[in-house]
């Protein structure tokens, strides 16, 4: 039999048969549901902080009920009642806070409160007040039927986003799902490159610890074993992934059935399990973070941005997506895997792990600006350059980038790659079997020129 | 003719020469001692053996053949500072490194059974590494070294660890192996236990053989002109000028004499100088052990 296949089975089935991990595999999906279905019930529900706010006004009723009570906040009008008293006994008169409007400084209107208020209060009281002194200032110009004017003119601005391909037809698209699609993309590749490269760091320290190496080596090649342990973790990886989205369905649809009575609520999980599903149909993500957001009136707005979501290139996304996640992995874990030969234990590594993480939390952060601007000199530049292509130019993909790039992109991640499993492979055959030294950047590249 | 054989390895890390044209030839079917310092190179020409590092220069053969990275699987390899993975069963582990060894799952259950009962330790076979005593673990290792049935068998110090008792299980395991047709290169300091199983020797010292060949040639030529004199009965000698008396003490009724004679004089002479002097039982030339033309060889060089 194939060496490099018993040992892919042996760090597989070592690693899959290990408690923790099926504790892990098990209870992070329940976790997520749990999160996916609690989230938007709390946020729903909130009853639970009521908060009653007393407003006063100095010696003016022109903001009678302008405040209109929300879901977690009402708003009591409190006619001439003394500010100091008020804000003095706020907990036992059962207020949250106190808002003080003085026509001397109707721009910042005080509000007392125990503790710091949260920016969402805070947007609703700004907001109302804001229209009332603007509609205020308009009624100075005597116009006539100003209500019903403002009524009229009030308008809500959704640009609708559409892609001109080369023959003119134009397909409708959304931002909003592009950017989504580009921030899970970016991230996922973050989360799986970083925790399965360091996974297989450490199992290549374990190796060098335990003194079992040299006997392997004597029997498979150094590069045999480091592929091997490799693509073996990347296996452990990708069940667990699989087992993850699975559960995670699963137990959406349990507690739909059983915890959840209130009829929104259920339309409104209906929508997201329907997004999940989109999402293991197309094998790719739909956003479902957004889809969480959105409250049952405005279904219809997410059947489009659905819509909008299968308009975008799927198969060149998810062909990207595989083809960044299997070249950016072997790459970052290459060199986990070259570190990890490097050292005697694993406190050693830090020295070295910072130049690794450097390029991955830039790769992040230019991700992130990205999706404001996806064909910046910055953005353009990041997802060329291999060690941080695989996040940046994921993030990018949805946007609609130019085949040259993609093409060269890929081009460069290949030779990259090969290039730095091959250096790996040497540091890796050396450092194993050093030990009680400290080993420097220099003595790697020292160990690259060994003959073989 | 020899199973394996070295013409001038050279290996060098950086600055630092580990190996500088190193020479051994393993005749087959014998137990051929590797010596040496600590750092003098054994290892570098032991892993070089094994494929795991490459020299910089020089050839090696096996069976009269060039090496090629299918011998690994014809060599068997215990080294010095060996492992096992800790949190592996000790069946499960050694299947993994037999099949490693290219030996089918079929193959490698059925041989080792065979091995384990003869070693008593077949009950460890569910059992994880890290609860098995460090004894236990180095005879799990000897078995996964010889389970592919190699032809050459490298052990590096292979009774380190081991009590007594086991240390001569070992022992007698490792000639059962030449005489079922192994060869066997057996590293170690333990000089007691060269003198007892070694046939041939080379001893490396700062990456240069400085001493080869037969055991018992070696001590012959350090004999030089030391001779063991016994006497019936309770005997002292006087020192002439022929020779000087290094030691003389009586024991079981019998004196045990041991003389330096002075060069240029036969051994007929001194046995005309002392036949007088009472019953001769034996009158040999005294050989040094292993250990005293190890330290005199060692410290001549530096």
């Amino acid at each position: 039999m194939n060496k490099v296949s018993v040992i892919i089975k042996r760090e597989y089935l070592s690693r899959v048969k290990k408690r923790s991990f099926i504790i892990m595999t098990i209870l992070a999906p329940l976790l997520m549901a749990c999160l996916v279905i609690v989230m938007p019930l709390v946020m729903m529900s909130g009853s639970t902080d009521f908060k009653k706010i007393a407003v006063i006004q100095d010696g003016t009723t022109e903001f009678e009920n302008v405040i209109t009570d929300t879901k977690d906040e009402d708003f009591v009008y409190l006619q001439g009642a003394d500010i100091n008293y008020i804000v003095k006994n706020l907990d036992s008169l059962g207020y949250y806070g106190a808002l003080y409007i003085s026509p001397l400084s109707l721009n910042e209107p005080i509000l007392y409160s125990k503790k710091q208020p949260g920016i969402g209060l805070l947007d609703h009281i700004s907001g109302a007040l804001e229209k009332e002194i603007e509609k205020s200032k308009l009624l100075d110009y005597n116009i006539q039927n100003l209500d019903s004017i403002l009524k009229q003119i009030r308008t809500n601005v959704n640009p609708v986003t559409k892609i001109v391909d080369q023959e003119g037809k134009s397909t409708e698209t959304s931002q909003g799902v592009a950017m989504v699609l580009a921030y899970i993309g970016g991230f996922l590749m973050y989360m799986l490159v970083f925790m399965f490269g360091a996974q297989v760091m450490r199992g290549v320290i374990e190796e060098k610890t335990s003194r079992v190496v040299e006997v392997i080596v004597s029997s498979v090649k150094p590069v045999q074993l480091m592929m091997g342990k490799i693509i073996g973790i990347a296996l452990v990886g990708l069940t667990q992934f699989m087992i993850w989205v699975l559960l995670t369905m699963g137990t959406v649809a349990v507690l739909r059935g059983t915890v959840l009575k209130k009829a929104d609520i259920t339309e409104m999980t209906q929508t997201i399990t329907k997004s999940v599903m989109d999402q293991s149909q197309s094998n790719a993500q739909v956003p479902a973070v957004k889809t969480t957001t959105q409250l049952s009136p405005q279904l219809a707005e997410m059947s489009r941005l659905l819509d909008n979501a299968m308009n975008l290139n799927w198969p060149l996304i998810i062909f990207a997506f595989i083809f960044y996640f299997i070249t950016g992995y072997l790459l970052y874990a290459s060199v986990f895997a070259a570190i990890g030969s490097a050292v005697d234990n694993e406190t050693e590594t830090q020295q070295f792990m910072l130049p690794v993480t450097i390029p991955i939390i830039l790769a992040l952060m230019v991700a992130m600006g990205t999706m404001q601007n996806p064909d910046s000199p910055l953005a353009f530049w990041f997802s060329i350059i291999p060690l941080t292509s695989p996040i940046v130019m994921m993030a990018r993909i949805p946007f609609i980038v130019p085949a040259w790039q993609i093409i060269l992109s890929m081009g460069i991640m290949i030779i990259t790659f090969l290039a730095f499993v091959w250096m790996a492979a040497k540091v890796y055959r050396t450092g194993i079997l050093m030990y009680g030294k400290k080993t420097s950047w220099k003595e790697m590249w020292k160990w690259l020129r060994y003959s073989g | 003719m020899s199973l394996f054989e070295a013409q001038n390895v050279t290996k060098q890390f950086g600055d630092f020469k580990a190996l500088d044209d190193v020479s051994i030839s393993v005749p087959a079917q014998c137990i051929y001692g590797l010596l040496g310092p600590n750092g003098a190179g054994k290892t570098t020409l032991i892993r070089i053996i094994n494929q795991i590092t490459g020299p910089d220069s020089g050839n090696l053969y096996l069976n009269g053949k060039k090496l090629t990275p299918e011998d690994v699987l014809a060599i068997g390899y215990l080294p010095e500072e060996r492992g096992l993975y800790r949190k592996m069963k000790v069946g499960e582990q050694a299947l993994y490194f037999a099949q490693l060894k290219g030996l089918s799952k079929a193959e490698a259950m059925k041989r080792l059974k065979y091995w384990f009962r003869k070693l008593d330790i077949v009950d460890w076979w569910g059992k994880k590494v890290e609860e098995l005593s460090k004894g236990m673990q180095q005879k799990v290792q000897f078995i996964t070294t010889i389970l592919h049935e190699p032809k050459l068998i490298i052990f590096d110090e292979p009774f380190t660890g081991f009590d007594p008792v086991n240390a001569n299980l070992i022992k007698n395991e490792i000639l059962f192996l030449r005489e079922r047709g192994a060869t066997i290169i057996f590293s170690t300091h333990i000089m007691a236990s060269v003198e007892e199983l070694c046939d041939n020797i080379t001893l490396i010292n700062k990456g240069k053989t400085i001493l080869e060949g037969s055991v018992s040639e070696i001590r012959e030529k350090w004999a030089g002109k030391e001779y063991e004199l016994v006497f019936q009965g309770d005997v002292k000698l006087r020192e002439n000028g022929n020779f000087t008396i290094l030691s003389q003490n009586t024991e079981d009724g019998k004196s045990f004499i041991r003389l330096n004679t002075i060069s240029g004089i036969s051994t007929n002479e001194i046995l005309h100088d002392v036949i007088k002097s009472g019953n001769i039982i034996s009158f040999n030339p005294a050989l040094p052990s292993m250990n005293e033309i190890f330290i005199r060889v060692v410290e001549s060089r530096n």
